[in-house]
C-alpha cells in the first residue's frame, strides 16, 4: 500500500470496486444472519462483526481515514470511544428499570398503561 | 502535504526533537509536531476539516439516538415487534424476511461505491464522469427514501404502527423507528440536494475554472457518512 501514501487523490478506482464488493458480501452475510434465524451468542458476534467490518472499510477507504495524518485520525476517531460510557451507563440503568418494573408492576397494570 | 515518510514512531521523538527542514514526521511524532508546531493543525482543506468536525457532532446525536432505542428496548416489559417479520415483504405471496430493508441496503451501499469514484474522477479533473457519478448517486439515495416512504407508509397504513403504540407489543418500537430512521432519511435528502447542487456546479464548469475539485470530496465525505449511520441501524434496528 506504500504506493497509496502521500497524497489522498491517486489512487486506482480498482480500490473502490474491491471495497464496493466487499461491502455487498458483508451485507449479504449480515442478512442471511436474519435469513437463516441464528439466535443467541452466534447471532449478536455475526451481526456485530459484519457491521464493525463495514464500518471499517467506509470509514478507511470511502472516507479516505486510511490516508489522513494520524492527528486528524486521532481527533476524529477518538472521541467517539466517550459513547461508549454513555452506553455502558444507559444498559446499567436500562436493566435496573427493567427489574424494577418487573417488580412494581404486575402484567395487568403494566398492559393497563400502555392505552 | 507530503505525508511519504513512515517513521519508525516513537524513537525518533528523543534523536530528532526538531524536525529539518522538509521532512514531515509521521506517527505519533508527527501528531506532536501537528499539534505544537507554529503552522496549521490539519494539513487539509479548512472545508474538509470543518465536514469532518460536523460528522463528529452527527455521530454523537445519531449515538444518543441509538443508545437511547436500546434503553427503551432493554426497559419495556412488554415483548419488542419482531423486526423480522414487521419489515418481511410478501413477493409473490411468500414473505420474506427483512428483503426491502436488505434492498435499501445495497442501494445505499451501491450510492457510495459511486460517490467515491466521483471523488476519484474529482481529483482526475474528469468533469464529466464526476457530475454523472455524483447524479447516479443522487439518484440510488432517492430511491432509497422512495422505499423509506413505502416502509413507512406500509408500517402506518397496514400495520398501524404509531409513534405511541402499536398493535404488535411495546409501544416504544414506533417511536424509536419513526425517530431513528426519519432522521436518517432526512439526511439522505439533504444529501441527494447536497450532491445534485454538486454535480451541476461540476458540470457547468465552476471548479474547472478554480482547479479545485475539493467540494467533490467534502460531500462524498457527508455521503459516506450517511451510508455509514445506515450500518449500524441496520445492524442495531433490524438485526437486533
Amino acid at each position: 500500500m506504500a504506493a497509496h501514501e502521500g497524497t489522498t487523490t491517486q489512487h486506482p478506482i480498482k480500490i473502490y470496486l474491491w471495497i464496493w464488493l466487499l461491502l455487498f458480501v458483508f451485507s449479504a452475510f449480515s442478512y442471511l444472519v436474519d435469513y437463516l434465524h441464528l439466535q443467541g451468542m452466534l447471532r449478536w458476534s455475526l451481526i456485530l462483526l459484519f457491521m464493525f467490518l463495514k464500518a471499517g472499510f467506509i470509514i478507511a477507504i470511502f472516507m479516505h481515514m486510511k490516508w489522513e495524518r494520524l492527528a486528524l485520525k486521532l481527533v476524529i476517531l477518538v472521541p467517539p470511544l466517550c459513547l461508549l460510557v454513555l452506553i455502558a451507563l444507559m444498559a446499567i440503568e436500562g436493566d435496573y428499570t427493567f427489574l424494577t418494573r418487573g417488580t412494581s408492576f404486575t402484567q395487568e397494570q403494566v398492559t393497563g398503561e400502555h392505552h | 502535504m507530503t505525508q511519504s515518510v513512515q517513521a519508525p514512531m516513537a524513537v525518533e521523538v528523543a534523536t530528532h526533537p526538531i524536525e529539518p527542514a522538509g521532512v514531515v514526521a509521521a506517527g505519533l511524532p508527527g501528531v506532536v509536531t501537528d499539534f505544537a508546531a507554529d503552522k496549521q493543525a490539519f494539513p487539509v482543506p479548512w472545508g474538509k476539516a470543518m465536514m469532518w468536525i460536523f460528522l463528529l457532532s452527527d455521530t454523537f446525536i445519531f449515538t444518543c439516538f441509538l443508545t437511547s432505542y436500546m434503553h427503551v428496548r432493554m426497559s419495556t416489559t412488554v415483548p419488542w415487534p419482531n423486526p423480522s417479520e414487521v419489515f418481511a415483504l410478501s413477493l409473490g405471496g411468500e414473505p420474506i424476511p427483512l428483503i426491502l430493508i436488505a434492498i435499501m441496503t445495497f442501494i445505499l451501499i451501491s450510492s457510495s461505491g459511486t460517490m467515491a469514484m466521483a471523488v476519484n474522477y474529482g481529483y482526475r479533473r474528469n468533469r464529466g464522469r464526476t457530475a454523472s457519478l455524483m447524479l447516479i448517486t443522487a439518484a440510488f439515495g432517492t430511491t432509497f427514501v422512495g422505499m423509506q416512504a413505502f416502509e413507512w407508509t406500509k408500517l402506518i397504513v397496514e400495520e398501524g404502527i404509531r409513534p405511541w403504540g402499536n398493535p404488535l407489543g411495546a409501544a416504544q418500537f414506533g417511536s424509536s423507528f419513526f425517530m431513528i430512521t426519519g432522521f436518517h432519511g432526512l439526511h439522505v435528502s439533504a444529501g441527494v440536494i447536497y450532491l445534485v447542487i454538486v454535480a451541476l456546479k461540476v458540470w457547468r464548469g465552476d471548479y474547472e475554472r478554480s482547479g479545485n475539485y475539493e467540494i467533490v470530496e467534502i460531500a462524498g465525505l457527508y455521503w459516506h457518512f450517511v451510508d455509514l449511520v445506515w450500518v449500524f441501524i441496520f445492524a442495531f434496528f433490524y438485526l437486533w
